[in-house]
């Protein structure tokens, strides 16, 4: 059991000066930092974990001790999920405990608060948000503050490269990697222009559908990551439907990175200890040491 | 007359390439469906000059829908709007009963086009969701419609209606449980099967190229009725109004007028218990820009984004959002947007009721409060042109509850939409019918 950092740093991460990028003892940007995961990951002939949770759930201090407890069992990153009314691409469990956090009233700087916390104690952490929250609280004023704060990049799930100039131009600045999604229905043009315009890592959704543990992984993965691999030199994480081990063994098997989420956010409904037995599994799968499930 | 197929023949107001109004429109969504959407517009590119489509569109309007819908002279009620002309547009008189099945019938004509078997759709009062079953049932394909658990009781005919044509309704039990959860939860669908399914959009918004598509079906109400009033009376309406929720109906019988310079458009936005008070679903005069179901555009939203949730007696209005040709013409001027309350929208459905004998939609009775405020306001040389955009059936539980106009102990136990005493009874006989 670990503890959940320090929480007496009351301020949140808007205008915080001193924290930043030397929070790591360098002046290494986000993407060199979210490349390190990759390149440690694969010079020890294994794929990285990715482990994801909503900050603020069950409470913004229990999410920050979640996530904590996902990186100390072995997670190489972590994906700090910022609570949307409206997660349109995330199946039941996700939506419930986003919901769960927003009516506990979490805002979009506790998500920057628990990101500072992470990446204080040396953790490596990305966020992962619906466009609207970034939209409103300023596409500049957010990457400032998520450079600040010490976070390496943004997954966007529903904003895809198209629409994004504003927030390319902006990560770029801040040495934010702008991390997006191709998915199996995408076209090889349009695998072109998302992997041109993504830093860090490419995320490749594994099945078409919403966000939720399955029982197998679609062999629709490995299709797309090959695609891809056609475009881009970027590490390829691959993420929707990983729950066990196993199936972690399995993706790991051809991509970079297991991203795992719904699994992680079931196993949060029973507490640290599951969060860190699954965590631990999970390490074990990517390295290809899952016992079999 | 005009035919349906007109309103497809490209316009002098578009969106750019990628579905731009100005900083308005584009594509909020995931890449999964980006796939899908860019199917759909070039689909949609080629069926708009295909004139067998064409032909087959302007059939079905015709011979199925019942189009052209009439004008209406109303005058018995233009003598509440400072005795203006108040003409109103017909689109109540529509096969299903409003103006959602121009839309549907155009994007059923293209699902099967595209080959799909299965549609999908979501619904807030209901008229959407009825005209998709009503388009699925005629053409043979699968329907799913979701529908928020809050707005299935509130329209419990409608769903009835859907279920009597072979649709699914699945009622959505998340977040608010209404409008825009129903849309939250047509895109999980969507996402999963979108290689048979096709999503028809029921309003002029989501991500491109639904507001140009959904508006373009929709135009023939403002072709037609510019015809039919030119014809009538050798001018054109001093002013043109409309119910505004997503706006489907109010952008296809303003389009038509927009270079008609002397010609006002209003919309009318539902004003729940008044904007003041929070309680509302008056996206553009309450909201500020921001992306949510696909496009960037006006949507009721708090300081960190995220949606609020909104209220209107009319199930159909009740949605925090707007398309985005409205965001984009409300900040050229073109047209204006004002709000009108339940209380406001409630008086005039009795008042047309009763000077008309036509029981309007609770959507349609907000463009009939506006046009009597506007009617006040322009005086007697006026001509208000008003689309009627759908009938009142489905509410008549809703107006019930609303004017205590049946004995509250023999209505279904839902919660009453119309003022309630503290023991949470209707208080009936506080409103006179």
């Amino acid at each position: 059991m670990t503890t959940t950092g320090n929480t007496t740093t009351g301020n949140t991460a808007a205008g915080n000066t001193t924290a930043g990028n030397t929070t790591a003892g360098s002046t290494a940007t986000g993407i060199d930092r979210l490349g390190e995961v990759f390149t440690r990951a694969k010079a020890e002939d294994r794929a990285a974990l990715i482990g994801y949770l909503p900050a603020g759930y069950p409470t913004v201090k229990g999410s920050l001790g979640l996530l904590t407890q996902v990186l100390d069992a072995g997670a190489d990153l972590v994906e700090v999920g910022l609570p949307y009314s409206d997660p349109v691409l995330d199946g039941p469990v996700v939506q419930h405990a986003v919901e769960t956090a927003l009516r506990a009233g979490v805002r979009v700087r506790d998500t920057l608060e628990v990101v500072e916390q992470l990446a204080a104690r040396g953790g490596r952490a990305v966020v992962m948000t619906y466009w609207n929250p970034v939209l409103r609280y300023g596409v500049d004023a957010f990457a400032r503050d998520l450079a600040n704060a010490g976070g390496l990049g943004v997954i966007t799930p529903d904003l895809v490269p198209d629409e994004a100039a504003g927030w390319l131009a902006a990560a770029d600045r801040e040495g934010l990697a702008p991390i997006f999604l191709v998915a199996p229905s995408s076209t090889d043009e349009r695998i072109a222009a998302t992997t041109a315009a993504t830093r860090g890592f490419l995320y490749a959704a594994s099945t078409m559908g919403v966000t939720g543990a399955r029982d197998a992984v679609s062999d629709t993965a490995s299709v797309l990551v090959t695609r891809a691999r056609a475009h881009t030199d970027l590490p390829i994480g691959v993420g929707l439907g990983v729950r066990n081990g196993a199936q972690a063994g399995e993706v790991a098997g051809f991509a970079d990175g297991v991203i795992v989420g719904s699994a992680l956010v079931s196993a949060a409904e029973h507490g640290r200890a599951a969060v860190a037995r699954l965590t631990t599994e999970l390490a074990a799968g990517v390295r290809g040491q899952h016992t079999g499930r | 007359m005009t035919s349906a197929s007109s309103g497809l023949a490209g316009t002098t107001h578009e969106p750019d390439e990628t579905g731009h109004f100005g900083p308005y429109g584009g594509r909020y969504m995931p890449e999964a469906l980006i796939a899908a959407v860019d199917e759909v517009a070039a689909e949609y590119e080629k069926a708009r000059r295909d004139p067998e489509f064409l032909a087959e569109l302007d059939r079905l309007q015709r011979d199925y829908a019942g189009r052209p819908s009439p004008v209406t002279d109303a005058r018995r009620l233009a003598e509440h709007a400072g005795g203006a002309r108040v003409l109103l547009k017909r689109e109540d008189l529509n096969h299903t009963g409003s103006h959602k099945i121009n839309n549907v019938l155009g994007q059923a004509l293209l699902t099967r086009r595209m080959g799909k078997t299965r549609v999908i759709a979501e619904t807030g009062a209901g008229q959407h969701g009825v005209a998709t079953a009503t388009a699925a049932a005629l053409m043979g394909l699968e329907c799913v419609v979701y529908m928020g658990e809050v707005d299935t009781e509130r329209q419990a005919l409608n769903v009835a209606r859907m279920r009597l044509l072979g649709a699914e309704v699945v009622p959505v039990t998340t977040g608010s449980r209404t409008l825009k959860d129903a849309l939250n939860e047509a895109y999980r669908d969507w996402v999963a099967s979108v290689g048979h399914t096709h999503y028809i959009l029921g309003t002029a918004a989501g991500p491109h190229p639904f507001p140009r598509m959904v508006r373009d079906f929709h135009r023939v109400i403002g072709l037609e009725a510019r015809e039919q009033v030119l014809a009538a009376y050798g001018r054109l309406p001093d002013a043109v109004v409309a119910c505004v929720g997503g706006g489907s109906n109010a952008i296809g019988i303003f389009h038509p007028f927009l270079d008609d310079e002397g010609v006002r458009l209003v919309g009318f936005e539902a004003a729940g218990d008044g904007v003041e008070t929070g309680r509302h679903a008056a996206s553009i005069t309450g909201g500020s820009p921001g992306a949510l179901h696909g496009a960037m555009s006006y949507l009721l939203q708090d300081a960190d984004g995220q949606t609020l949730e909104t209220h209107s007696i009319s199930a159909g209005l009740d949605y925090p959002g707007v398309g985005p040709e409205h965001a984009f013409l409300a900040d050229s001027g073109r047209a204006t947007y004002e709000p009108v309350t339940d209380a406001e929208a409630m008086d005039a459905f009795r008042l047309l009721c009763r000077t008309e004998g036509i029981i309007p939609a609770i959507e349609s009775a907000h463009a009939i409060a506006g046009a009597l405020r506007l009617g006040r306001e322009l005086g007697p040389d006026a001509t208000i042109l008003v689309n009627l955009s759908g009938r009142g059936d489905k509410d008549v539980d809703t107006a019930a509850r609303w004017f205590g106009v049946v004995d509250p102990e023999s209505l279904p136990t839902e919660a009453p939409p119309g003022p309630v005493d503290a023991d949470g009874a209707v208080a009936s006989g506080e409103r006179e019918l």
